[in-house]
């Protein structure tokens, strides 16, 4: 299941094209959080382009795989990761946070198809996503008993996974290690989460803040399997979900390391850029420094 | 006079009437209610015994999820099965669950329009001995500002399982209230109930005297109300008594009809008298047909350790106080 090289290039690029919508995006909301989700963006497309079981035109589609972002507030990648994807323009990625807008400053189950939870307040995805879990495992178990007439339906039931994304900074949540308890304690197999570990929030470094180290050993404590990959490395990523389904008696964590702010080496690293947007002379900025580094990759692999 | 329609109980005025918890209501009509639909699932949070999920844990074991001590992690777990088809019950105390989850609520509940049933249980100060810490009096309130949040609070054990068939019905959250010390059933199977509509069980006789005062009450103190029209109307002082055990949305209908033919309001309700029940009688009544209202509740307190009858009584919240509220009201009219 690895991915070709080409294919590797293929999700590069659109991850490059998917972050040059996030700045045009916040630049034309004037406000919004922008390291988180440029620091996203890979993973953003790896889901949306690879590993989802989904369909953007029928976006109720009751056996498609399930996405829960927890940390809400990095939805301006989510919008542009789906709008690229199709399940609406990327013309209306620009109307983020814009009164009369589907795509509200957090997100919105009720207003805008495709998106499978409303979030914002920390701590809570892991627990609508584990609720979700433990619901699809239970109806295939019901299915297994008894069977179905089409089978295949079925079949593919079983296969429903939610995959949750959540940030290093909402561990800090008690809300969180309670739905941690309880899918270790069912061990919800189906279940796949993502803690984009960027080590920054609001107010400093996570581990100044409020230190959250060892996390995978917590986790591991709680009776989840814990993978940690580079959180850039397409292909890395797409490997590790690929373990994380073949694990049956666990949940699964994957830390993902990345850099807030990825692809604009000015900002990159740097907590300040958690919760505000770029003006429009810095966007041209940022633009700029995305494109040449995107430059650079294919330079790289010419 | 008792209005015969609703075919209450033969014994409501006998001192053998039955008496049972409300919360016992949930567990029967969880029951049922997971017999009629395979989509309703328990979630109780370490309080099977108390809450009478085990009931429905009993009857339906691979349909009941103990969640532990963890109220936050039940709310948006219910959410998550909600979204996933399911119709989650979710039962705790009312101080936890809506005390301390409240946002999850808001955000993965109520923003989400969550098919899940929110279930609190030990409501109000006749949980008796517990004290303060588990004496939820700011439910209803906290419950009712949410938008599209319906509210309910049954008026006995028998009204009770009926408002938990019909909540798994309705598509969309429901707060159901239910307490913890046995009070008498004063409805029967066959006594109507639909969510919404109000009932008045008690009005003066055809032709006789106009009412004095309308008693809206909501809960189980809507007996007490009750009693203390009977004991009113002995004494020559006719009341109409409204049960109203749907808050939200609340029947404006009947509430107007009464404001209008009494003249003038008491509430009942064993809450915050800020925020709850009276307060929404109170809101819609002001701008609508403004009468002299007084609201019987908890008067920004909390409850301490006693027993249901001596708390509601300190409280002024038993029949005796209800009697005596209706006729300070009545009478500061007589004195104009």
């Amino acid at each position: 299941m690895a991915l070709t090289n080409e294919q590797v290039r293929a999700l590069e690029k659109k991850a490059e094209e998917i972050r040059e919508t996030v700045i045009k995006m916040l630049v034309s909301a004037g406000s919004g959080h922008t390291a988180g989700p440029l620091g996203m963006a890979d993973i953003f497309t790896a889901f949306y382009f690879h590993i989802l079981a989904h369909d953007p035109k029928n976006p109720g589609w009751p056996e498609r795989d399930r996405l829960i972002l927890s940390n809400g507030h990095i939805c301006p990648v989510l919008y542009a990761t789906m709008a690229h994807a199709g399940y609406f323009s990327v013309e209306e990625c620009l109307t983020l946070r814009k009164f009369g807008s589907r795509l509200q400053g957090h997100p919105e189950r009720s207003r805008l198809p495709g998106l499978e939870t409303t979030s914002g307040p920390l701590g809570e995805g892991l627990s609508q996503a584990a609720g979700m879990a433990y619901a699809f495992r239970t109806d295939a178990a019901r299915d297994a008993e008894r069977p179905s007439s089409d089978e295949e339906r079925s079949a593919s039931l079983t296969t429903r996974r939610v995959y949750c994304l959540m940030s290093d900074g909402e561990q800090e949540e008690g809300n969180t290690w309670e739905a941690v308890m309880f899918a270790g304690k069912n061990k919800l197999h189906n279940l796949i989460a993502i803690m984009d570990r960027n080590n920054i929030q609001i107010d400093g470094m996570t581990e100044d803040v409020m230190p959250l180290e060892p996390l995978a050993d917590k986790y591991r404590a709680f009776n989840w399997h814990v993978l940690e990959v580079d959180g850039h490395n397409i292909s890395e990523f797409v490997n590790a979900v690929g373990e994380a389904k073949a694990i049956y008696e666990k949940p699964t964590l994957i830390i993902a390391h990345t850099i807030p702010g990825k692809g604009v080496p000015e900002i990159e690293f740097d907590y300040r850029w958690h919760g505000k947007p770029p003006t429009k002379e810095e966007g041209k900025r940022f633009l700029k420094e995305l494109r040449t580094l995107g430059g650079k990759i294919s330079h790289d692999y010419a | 006079m008792l209005n015969e329609d609703l075919k209450l109980s033969e014994k409501i005025f006998s001192p053998d009437i039955e008496k049972t918890p409300t919360r016992d209501g949930f567990g029967k009509g969880v029951v049922e209610a997971g017999k009629a639909d395979s989509r309703v699932v328990v979630l109780c949070a370490d309080l099977a015994e108390s809450t009478r999920a085990e009931m429905f844990q009993k009857e339906f074991p691979e349909r009941f999820i103990e969640m532990g001590v963890a109220e936050q992690n039940m709310a948006a777990v219910a959410s998550g099965m909600a979204a996933a088809g399911k119709i989650p019950f979710i039962a705790s105390y009312a101080v936890f669950s809506p005390g301390r989850n409240y946002e999850q609520i808001r955000t993965t509940i109520a923003l989400n329009r969550a098919n899940v049933k929110i279930c609190g249980m030990h409501a109000g100060v006749s949980v008796g001995p517990d004290g303060a810490t588990h004496q939820m009096l700011e439910d209803i309130g906290m419950m009712r500002m949410l938008p599209g949040m319906t509210v309910i609070a049954p008026g006995d054990a028998e009204e009770a399982r009926k408002t938990v068939i019909a909540s798994a019905k309705i598509n969309g959250p429901v707060y159901l209230r239910f307490g913890r010390s046995a009070t008498p059933v004063f409805t029967t199977p066959e006594t109507p109930f639909q969510v919404g509509k109000a009932l008045i069980l008690w009005k003066p006789e055809d032709g006789s005297r106009k009412p004095e005062v309308a008693i809206l009450s909501t809960g189980s103190l809507s007996f007490s109300a009750l009693t203390a029209a009977k004991n009113l109307s002995e004494k020559g002082i006719e009341t109409i008594v409204l049960h109203v055990p749907t808050i939200k949305p609340l029947d404006t209908e009947a509430v107007l009809d009464s404001a209008k033919r009494a003249g003038r309001v008491i509430t009942v309700e064993e809450h915050q008298s800020a925020g709850g029940f009276g307060s929404a009688v109170a809101e819609f009544l002001s701008e609508h047909h403004p009468v002299p209202i007084r609201r019987l509740g908890i008067q920004d307190q909390f409850g301490q350790s006693g027993s249901p009858e001596e708390l509601l009584a300190h409280y002024g919240l038993d029949s005796a106080s209800i009697e005596n509220a209706v006729r300070e009201l009545a009478g500061i009219k007589l004195k104009i």
